[in-house]
């Protein structure tokens, strides 16, 4: 497989009043055309904040200070706003938490969506209209020529979501960020949206980033997981893997903090304290404070190991894998 | 939607019956109008014979039944100074009004809200800043000093523009309009830029705050995110986002200045109808004040009964279930 997207040492910060924010720092990955991968972490472990940089979306005060996104071979950091709109919806695309606040409440479901295609190409009314009408049907939406006209607020919730979903791939493109897209909407419908999504992207060879804070969803979806904890990537492989043999111990605690039908009426586990403030985070391994195994190693910065499949930013990673160092 | 229409006239129906009594109060239950209409060295015989004429020796719920049944009836009164019907009177003066405050409200919007936009979309701009210290200047300085700095600069330095008046005019519906004339553009220019500098000033914030607040929404983030231009999503985005606080402003306004253009119609001796309303009050000429206070409490329920349509036409959201 061809690689869509490597991004390398990308670092987003934010110059706050408060110091100043490394939202995203030292990020690496890589995506194949077609791939589903999987961005965990809890709120504020810079995983939005990574997917608007892949966009260049970033607004003021942040900035990507740093490191370099390569999407088809082109590098998107540095590269001009009017190029980067062009790219934007035409080869990466990306769909919102919540559906009835990205979707505009006052123009119709047709307008939206011939905005959106007028955006990169010069388009007919009628045209416009058998695209979408075609793309709603496919992302399961019945009857689709007469919810063109209607308003938003009309649709229930998961059926905004699939036109937003139907607008992200209006235009065909090669990736598409996914911002915790089923977060708002109930579980029947997400698990409808979910496997629709894979079906989706299979056909259109579309590689999907699904950010979210929920690993079961995660795992019912993606090839690969990316788990991320202050601003960094701590740990990667193939979802299996990772759910199964946690190298992290915040994966690990990620994982023991999932409610489980096995074991009704247990407290759950929680990974002691709280995400760090991103101003000021602590020498060494930013999750050393909330670690069971943290011992003096962890005052200073572990450095990324890598198997053949699976990378992990710790200095005592769990687990009987042979951690290169 | 029928049903929201007769609520409304209902409503409408209510808030006359209320401004009637207030009027009624105001104008006709204070102060003594036999003192204005007769020579003081008139007879004790005259005084009562015309109390009763004008029905001033009923008791006050006769006289405001009295008056009542006359605004029925459409019969507003004679103006004492004019002699000649009010009703007349007011709608011979309503087209000057109408015509300046037209132009004023819509120049101020067409100027404002574009600028204020700009301003949202790029606060820390040059041209942002200095769009933001014009409105300052519309806000607070006070609108017969602007008008007597204009009318020094454009007609008495410059010479470029006339001082008052209507100027040429042309008839359209049967009445005389400024606006059809070359002419009558040069007169209505400085009144209705001197009334229009405070809703201009309006405008350009209202239309800021929202811009600003929307362009943070995760609706134009999507829109972004969909490859959309920035000129495309403040065209087709945001000002669909912001536009009903500015319709609005621009219904209140429309409404006061229609009613209360009375410093620019001084200063420019602009014969309409907040003119007329200086002079009757000066005069107490008691028809014409009452009459048009009705008319400006007329005016502004059919100016928020339109609003409300502008409404429901703006926000789908705002449109009855079933009406259509």
């Amino acid at each position: 497989m061809n690689a869509l997207l490597a991004v390398e040492n990308l670092a987003t910060h934010f110059a706050t009043r408060n110091g100043l924010v490394k939202a995203v720092d030292g990020v690496s990955f890589h995506l194949d055309a077609g791939e589903i991968v999987g961005l965990v972490g809890e709120s504020g472990s810079g995983k939005t904040v990574t997917g608007f940089s892949l966009l260049g979306l970033v607004d003021a005060p942040g900035r990507i200070v740093g490191g370099s996104i390569k999407l088809e071979g082109r590098e998107l950091v540095g590269l001009p706003q009017a190029e980067l709109r062009k790219l934007r919806g035409r080869r990466v695309a990306m769909v919102f938490q919540d559906p009835s606040a990205t979707l505009n409440p006052v123009l119709t479901i047709e307008t939206q969506m011939r905005l959106a295609l007028e955006a990169h190409e010069r388009v007919g009314a009628a045209a416009a209209r058998d695209r979408s009408a075609d793309l709603l049907t496919r992302v399961g939406i019945p009857d689709a020529r007469r919810r063109l006209e209607t308003y938003p607020h009309q649709l229930s919730g998961g059926m905004r979501q699939r036109v937003a979903i139907a607008i992200a791939l209006l235009n065909r493109p090669s990736l598409i960020v996914c911002d915790e897209p089923t977060t708002a909407l109930d579980v029947s419908i997400q698990a409808q949206i979910l496997a629709q999504m894979k079906a989706l992207a299979a056909d259109f060879g579309t590689a999907l980033i699904w950010i979210s804070h929920d690993l079961a969803t995660v795992s019912a979806l993606a090839s690969r997981i990316l788990v991320m904890y202050a601003g960094r990537i701590v740990e990667e492989g193939p979802t299996g893997e990772v759910l199964r043999k946690p190298a992290h111990p915040y994966t690990q605690g990620l994982l023991d903090s999932l409610p489980s039908i096995a074991a009704p009426g247990e407290d759950l586990r929680q990974i002691p304290g709280s995400t760090p403030s991103l101003a000021n985070l602590p020498e060494g391994c930013a999750f050393a404070p909330r670690c069971a195994f943290a011992d003096a190693a962890c005052k200073s910065a572990p450095a990324t190991r890598r198997t053949a499949t699976r990378a992990v930013r710790c200095h005592h990673p769990l687990g009987e894998v042979a951690w290169p160092l | 939607m029928l049903g929201f229409v007769l609520q409304r006239l209902l409503q409408a129906l209510v808030v006359m019956l209320a401004i009637s009594a207030l009027v009624f109060a105001g104008v006709y239950g204070i102060g003594n109008p036999i003192d204005v209409l007769i020579s003081p060295d008139a007879t004790q015989a005259i005084r009562l014979a015309t109390i009763a004429a004008y029905g001033l020796d009923q008791p006050l719920h006769i006289q405001y039944r009295d008056f009542l049944l006359r605004l029925l009836a459409g019969d507003f009164g004679r103006s004492f100074v004019f002699n000649m019907p009010v009703l007349d009177l007011i709608l011979s003066r309503l087209p000057a009004t109408l015509e300046l405050t037209l132009v004023a409200v819509l120049g101020a919007t067409a100027i404002g809200v574009p600028l204020g936009m700009y301003a949202g979309y790029r606060p820390d701009s040059i041209a942002a800043r200095l769009v933001m210290a014009l409105s300052v200047i519309g806000f607070s300085v006070p609108t017969f000093w602007i008008g007597l700095v204009l009318i020094l600069t454009f007609a008495v330095s410059l010479g470029w523009l006339p001082a008052g008046g209507r100027g040429e005019t042309a008839m359209l519906f049967g009445t005389a309009w400024s606006f059809l004339t070359l002419d009558g553009w040069s007169h209505l220019l400085l009144p209705a830029v001197n009334l229009s500098l405070f809703k201009f000033a309006m405008m350009v914030r209202l239309a800021r705050a929202g811009t600003r607040e929307a362009m943070l929404s995760d609706t134009v983030k999507f829109a972004r995110a969909a490859g959309e231009s920035d000129a495309v999503i403040l065209r087709r985005h945001v000002l669909r986002l912001i536009a009903i606080p500015i319709v609005t402003v621009f219904g209140l306004e429309f409404g006061s200045t229609l009613a209360f253009a009375v410093v620019t119609e001084t200063i420019f001796s602009w014969p309409g109808v907040g003119k007329l309303i200086i002079d009757s009050i000066s005069s107490l000429d008691r028809p014409v004040m009452v009459a048009y206070l009705m008319l400006v409490a007329f005016l502004f329920i059919c100016i928020n009964f339109t609003v409300d349509i502008a409404y429901a036409a703006l926000d789908p959201r705002l449109r009855v279930k079933g009406a259509a």
